[in-house]
């Protein structure tokens, strides 16, 4: 096992081996979504107090899950990389800080749309939506630091700090903020997101979670591939692996 | 062990004695910007008197993140970190020397200035003991996270927009704890649980913290 992680840790490895998984990973994530979204959109019940616009929980769900899932994800490939200092990990720090602001600014905008029928605004100062916003700016910021620190195994590792920062400092945001919520509006009446969801709802949202997983999987792959290429781009193997093409 | 950090204290201050000028900045800076809200919002007595404890608080979270950078661009400029660093003394430790002398520089100012201008917002009087007590607890806090991020920007061209980038989003609980005791004292309900979780913030802070700075100060080095 351990073996089978060190040579994974090889730059070169990893290329190879992922290339051979891509394909399948974005085959599933195509079928998954396809089934999600027929099944959530078409199939699954009108909701009788939110009417249609609930539908967009089944894009929205997903992402605001996966947003925090990228960066615990994140925190985990930053322990890795300033213990084990390798450059792999690094690479998966900085490209899911991208993949996870894009889910969060999903989960963001696709909240927003739901607010709008069901709020009747397209933001509220709510603890999750606030929560939510904090949380796209501490990813901004390690998508910052790449622009700033131009070494990559420098920003690698400030940017692995700031991960697991973030990680220990998540928690304390998200409870302060939805301690200030409930201190400062204690009269909003907010429809649950998720009340108890019947079977025939739930259902298609879980499938839709185990899509975005995957389509998260398929785009670390593929980005990580990509930063391998261009870290290792002056090497014989890549040269060589690019003139194929 | 002691010794040697209250040596580095004694040093960071006589070298701040020595620029009076500096010292004076994020005083005038936290004056400055306080003065801009009466003319930006409304000079409304009881409005702003509403609004004068997030101002204040605000107004603190700028002026402590804009004192942040100057915190290691010296030492890293003249190479006294890595002397610090070669010492054979924990390294986390001395660097908290450091950010605790920082805070002697910038944050106990802080005492002074932020009720006289709390006061100058109508910010109504009871509360003032109340704002002191968030100010005494609070500012260590942002001298620690913000040194973190200071440690990881400070050896790089660019850090300092950078730092307000990463530190702003850490600093949320503070300003959200601090300003809720505040405005609680205002109405006059109980400020005792906003002032315990600031307390609990300071010493996971100091518990944390320098170990962070320390690691963070050696990748800059490198």
């Amino acid at each position: 096992m351990w073996k089978y992680l060190h040579r994974l840790s090889s730059l070169k490895y990893c290329y190879e081996w992922s290339g051979k998984w891509v394909p399948w990973l974005l085959g599933v994530t195509a079928v998954l979504m396809l089934v999600g979204l027929y099944w959530g959109l078409l199939v699954a019940p009108t909701d009788y107090q939110q009417g249609e616009s609930y539908r967009i929980m089944y894009i929205h769900v997903p992402s605001a899950w996966m947003s925090m899932f990228v960066y615990a994800v994140m925190a985990g490939a930053g322990f890795v990389a300033l213990v084990w200092k390798t450059k792999l990990s690094e690479i998966i720090v900085s490209e899911c800080a991208v993949i996870g602001a894009m889910f969060t600014a999903l989960a963001l905008i696709t909240g927003m749309l739901w607010g709008k029928p069901t709020w009747g605004t397209y933001w509220l100062w709510d603890a999750r939506l606030t929560s939510e916003l904090i949380l796209l700016f501490l990813y901004f910021g390690i998508i910052a630091i790449h622009s700033v620190i131009e070494e990559p195994r420098t920003a690698g590792r400030v940017a692995s700090i700031l991960a697991i920062i973030g990680i220990i400092n998540i928690p304390i945001i998200h409870y302060s903020v939805t301690w200030w919520s409930s201190l400062h509006q204690p009269n909003m009446q907010l429809v649950s997101k998720t009340p108890s969801v019947h079977p025939s709802m739930l259902y298609p949202l879980l499938v839709m979670a185990v899509a975005f997983q995957m389509y998260f999987v398929s785009l670390l792959f593929i980005r990580m591939r990509n930063e391998i290429l261009y870290r290792e781009r002056l090497t014989k193997w890549v040269k060589k692996a690019l003139a194929g093409h | 062990m002691l010794s040697v950090v209250l040596t580095v204290i004694q040093r960071d201050l006589l070298l701040a004695f020595r620029r009076r000028a500096d010292l004076m900045n994020p005083v005038l800076f936290y004056v400055i910007v306080a003065t801009l809200f009466p003319l930006g919002v409304s000079p409304d007595v009881e409005f702003l008197g509403r609004l004068a404890p997030g101002l204040v608080w605000v107004t603190t979270l700028l002026a402590a993140l804009i004192s942040m950078e100057s915190i290691f661009r010296q030492d890293f400029d003249d190479g006294s970190i890595e002397q610090l660093f070669l010492s054979p003394h924990p390294f986390s430790m001395l660097v908290f020397g450091k950010v605790a002398a920082h805070w002697l520089i910038t944050g106990v100012p802080m005492l002074v200035i932020v009720p006289l201008m709390a006061l100058l917002l109508h910010l109504p009087v009871q509360a003032i003991p109340v704002l002191w007590a968030t100010i005494l607890l609070g500012t260590p806090i942002l001298s620690l996270v913000g040194a973190i991020g200071a440690a990881l920007t400070s050896g790089f061209r660019g850090g300092g927009i950078l730092l307000g980038l990463l530190v702003l989003p850490l600093y949320v609980p503070v300003l959200i704890f601090a300003s809720s005791a505040v405005s609680a004292a205002v109405d006059g309900l109980a400020v005792s649980g906003h002032l315990a979780m600031l307390g609990a913030g300071l010493i996971l802070a100091l518990v944390l913290a320098p170990f962070a700075i320390g690691a963070s100060l050696k990748i800059s080095m490198s």
